[in-house]
């Protein structure tokens, strides 16, 4: 196996270039080669300046002056065309976001009535804060009867048709005044995302600013809304995290167990394997059949719920999940939904690996499709972990391939583990942002992009912001990265600046704190809110950043749109398909100032990158005075 | 002599996506990048056009650079010449923009650049090994290639068909 140069080129990840080898000398073909086949990526695409919205179509305008459309056939510039793609990619992120969401209400709907085949309500304490906001009485009531009622109250979020999503009244009041008067304090969630299709439809919204505030409307119902169910939801049923050590890396997966991979988003899934997969029988099956135990690892999202609630290990991020099924040791890669590649089919075809969907919103090609059904939750956890445990002895051992990195981490930080660990209070977080030992907090999120060498965008970003004292609070595939690197030890505290480090040294804590997964920024957010709240300014105000150094997904847009709508400046890594829009990009990276108080910037450099943020942090700590 | 190469057009094999129209604008760019090259005043601009030609076909259209170039010929000011490649191109000092050659090209290969008052055409990308279009054509449909090469191919595709189904 040759480590060249171009494998080097891809990733920092040892892990990466081991398994990029190998696949490349059994001939398999990996997101890498598909991006390189793919290149040069269309320029009317990159631009956003194509529309397939109407069968007149599909039109694009050129980029160049004089050199072709400048209009689309309706009539329609480059600006409005850029604007109605860019709120589609909203729609699209905050409807998986949501529908996740939603899946987590349904859930404790089912538990709630006794039909929750295998769930049970974890965190009462949580459950007592929710209803609490929802306005639910608790008194002399079983965790039953207020689940109910909360499921009920969470459910007619997504259908609201007026008055607003309850979750976004935890941002600032100022905040709220602020969406309020812009006229993009959102009124459901589904109605939002509808509402994009609609404007976006041949023939209505042809105003490029009035539809990047729909957008913004959205976007908000993801970020306070169907994302905050999820991570609130999935708190009650399943428990809120606390800090925990384990480890992350392909080097996770066990030469003498049978591997399985939850790969996918939501733990509704993963929490029933988890507890499959402990069954005595089917741990007795797997001896029986030659193999020590069943190691159940996490992939992408999946993996960030497991293993914040169980310190369950963490096999990669995004762009590692074609590598694991190339170590030739996993049993099953079991999914249920998003950033699931549909090349898993082929390539698990190549080994013994089962792949296995789950959910009926999604099914792939080469896959075994066992439906999850939440009232029989448990009983059919265990069939999907029994196709794992059976296929062990087909394991064909010339083929197993498994890297040895793997690193320590600990993960687990909730909102509610950030305030324990600083002793009750947000207080003495506050002070050492005063004193500056604390610079700043940036929230580092998003996706792997082969466009991007895999992890670098991530950690080095990262790595600046710690050394110039900046506190990084994480999730999604930034999470995994920075814990792949140790960058989730108290241990990294020693790369940090030397404010930072003395802060962590004194609570023990890592200068990346995790957060979850990706719909669990929306504890990014509660905190932030809880901050400014307990400052009296609004979330604008505060010395805090984001950043999406490899983003690549709809949720991605989505998730830099709420950021920003709640006032927190935000640099993508990766340049977003607005550029053919001059009115679309000044909106984005100026116009937004006034509008939400905060903007886009686009730097591919992360170091740059984090010098941005760090420069904007300089400018909100000296208006603060501090 | 070595035989220079061409640029042929398989012209069922033009999808209209006119990604080889923006490689060339971004290839004659300042930045040479496609976000660079949309901020620059003048915006640069593509030698290659796609036109339709009903009721079924896309079709890439690029200076041919011909042996007998008619516009070499017409032109007032001696701008136009061809170089030792075999590629005929405009020298910019010495076009006084009397479109000429405009009237003369059979294939509407001369552009008119507005800001600096002169023609502009196909140069082949003398800085590149591919001209960008070909380079950036996503199925194919643009082919650099020798003469005696494209021939050849056409040549062994040609003769198949004439042999097909009479058996082996």
């Amino acid at each position: 196996m040759a480590v060249t140069d171009d494998i080097l080129e891809k990733s920092i990840d040892p892990t990466v270039h081991q398994m990029l080898a190998r696949a490349r000398e059994l001939g398999l073909e990996t997101v890498w080669d598909r991006y390189e086949k793919m290149l040069p990526e269309c320029g009317f695409g990159e631009l956003g300046v194509c529309c397939r919205n109407c069968n007149m179509g599909p039109c694009r305008i050129s980029p160049f002056e004089d050199q072709g459309p400048q209009r689309g056939i309706c009539g329609a510039t480059a600006d409005i065309i850029v604007a109605r793609n860019l709120i589609r990619m909203i729609a699209g992120g905050a409807a998986a976001h949501s529908d996740h969401g939603r899946d987590l209400a349904h859930t404790l709907l089912l538990t709630a009535e006794g039909k929750g085949g295998g769930y049970e309500i974890k965190d009462e304490a949580k459950l007592a804060t929710l209803a609490k906001e929802y306005g639910i009485a608790t008194e002399n009531r079983t965790k039953e009867e207020i689940a109910l009622d909360l499921a009920k109250a969470v459910y007619a979020e997504f259908g609201r048709q007026e008055g607003f999503v309850q979750f976004t009244r935890r941002a600032p009041a100022k905040r709220v005044a602020q969406w309020q008067k812009m006229g993009i304090d959102p009124r459901g969630i589904d109605r939002e995302i509808v509402e994009i299709m609609h404007r976006t439809h041949i023939g209505v919204d042809n105003d490029p600013v009035n539809l990047i505030l729909q957008g913004l409307k959205a976007s908000i119902a993801d970020g306070w809304g169907g994302s905050m169910i999820a991570t609130e939801i999935s708190d009650v049923l399943f428990g809120t995290p606390t800090p925990v050590r384990s480890v992350a890396n392909l080097g996770v997966l066990k030469a003498d167990e049978v591997n399985i991979v939850a790969h996918g988003h939501e733990p509704v899934l993963s929490e029933m394997i988890l507890a499959a997969a402990a069954d005595p029988e089917l741990v007795a099956k797997a001896k029986s059949l030659g193999a020590k135990g069943i190691n159940v690892v996490g992939m992408c999202c999946t993996g960030n719920e497991i293993i914040m609630r169980h310190g369950i290990p963490l096999a990669g991020n995004f762009l590692q999940q074609e590598l694991a099924v190339i170590t030739g040791a996993v049993e099953a890669m079991i999914v249920d939904v998003q950033c699931i590649m549909p090349s898993l089919g082929s390539l698990c075809e190549c080994f013994h690996t089962r792949f296995i969907s789950t959910s009926y919103k999604a099914k792939f090609p080469g896959a075994i499709h066992i439906q999850f059904n939440e009232e029989k939750a448990l009983d059919i956890a265990k069939q999907i972990v029994k196709v794992a445990v059976e296929n062990y002895p087909r394991r064909v051992q010339d083929k197993v391939c498994i890297p040895d990195e793997k690193t320590e981490c600990m993960v687990g930080f909730s909102t509610e583990a950030v305030i324990k660990a600083l002793g009750g209070t947000l207080d003495p977080l506050l002070e050492a942002i005063k004193s500056g030992a604390v610079h700043g907090i940036a929230g580092v999120v998003g996706c792997n992009n082969p466009k991007i060498k895999h992890d670098h965008g991530h950690v080095a970003l990262v790595r600046e912001l710690i050394k110039n004292n900046v506190l990084v609070v994480t999730t999604g595939c930034n999470a995994i990265a920075c814990a792949k690197v140790g960058l989730m030890l108290p241990e990294a505290a020693a790369d940090a600046g030397e404010g930072l480090r003395g802060v962590c040294q004194a609570l023990g804590v890592p200068p990346v704190l995790h957060m979850g997964s990706c719909v669990d920024i929306s504890r990014i957010l509660a905190t932030c809110a809880a901050v400014a709240n307990a400052l009296g300014v609004d979330i604008s105000d505060l010395p805090v950043a984001g950043a999406a150094p490899e983003w690549m997904s709809e949720k991605a847009v989505s998730i830099g749109a709420y950021v920003v709508s709640s006032g927190i400046f935000t640099v993508l890594g990766t340049v977003p398909p607005v550029l053919g829009g001059p009115v679309v990009t000044d909106v984005l990276t100026r116009g937004a100032e006034d509008v939400v108080g905060a903007v886009f910037a686009v730097e591919t450099d992360p170091v740059k990158g984090a010098a941005l943020m760090i420069a904007h942090i300089d400018k909100k700590r000296a208006a603060l005075g501090i | 002599m070595t035989q220079p190469k061409e640029i042929f057009v398989l012209t069922d094999r033009c999808v209209g996506c006119r990604t080889c129209t923006i490689a060339c604008a971004v290839a004659h760019s300042t930045s040479k990048t496609l976000f660079g090259a949309v901020a620059e005043t003048p915006r640069p601009k593509s030698r290659i056009y796609v036109e339709w030609a009903a009721p079924a076909h896309k079709v890439p259209m690029v200076c041919r650079h011909c042996e007998d170039a008619p516009c070499m010929h017409a032109c007032i000011s001696g701008a136009i010449r061809r170089t030792d490649d075999g590629v005929v191109i405009t020298d910019t000092d010495k076009c006084i923009g009397c479109w000429t050659c405009v009237m003369v090209c059979p294939y509407g290969m001369i552009g008119r650049d507005l800001e600096r008052h002169k023609a502009y055409r196909c140069d082949r990308c003398p800085d590149r090994d591919i001209p960008a279009c070909v380079a950036a054509c996503p199925t194919g449909a643009l082919v650099y290639q020798t003469v005696p090469a494209y021939a050849a191919d056409v040549r062994r595709h040609a003769s198949g068909e004439m042999v097909k189904g009479k058996g082996s």
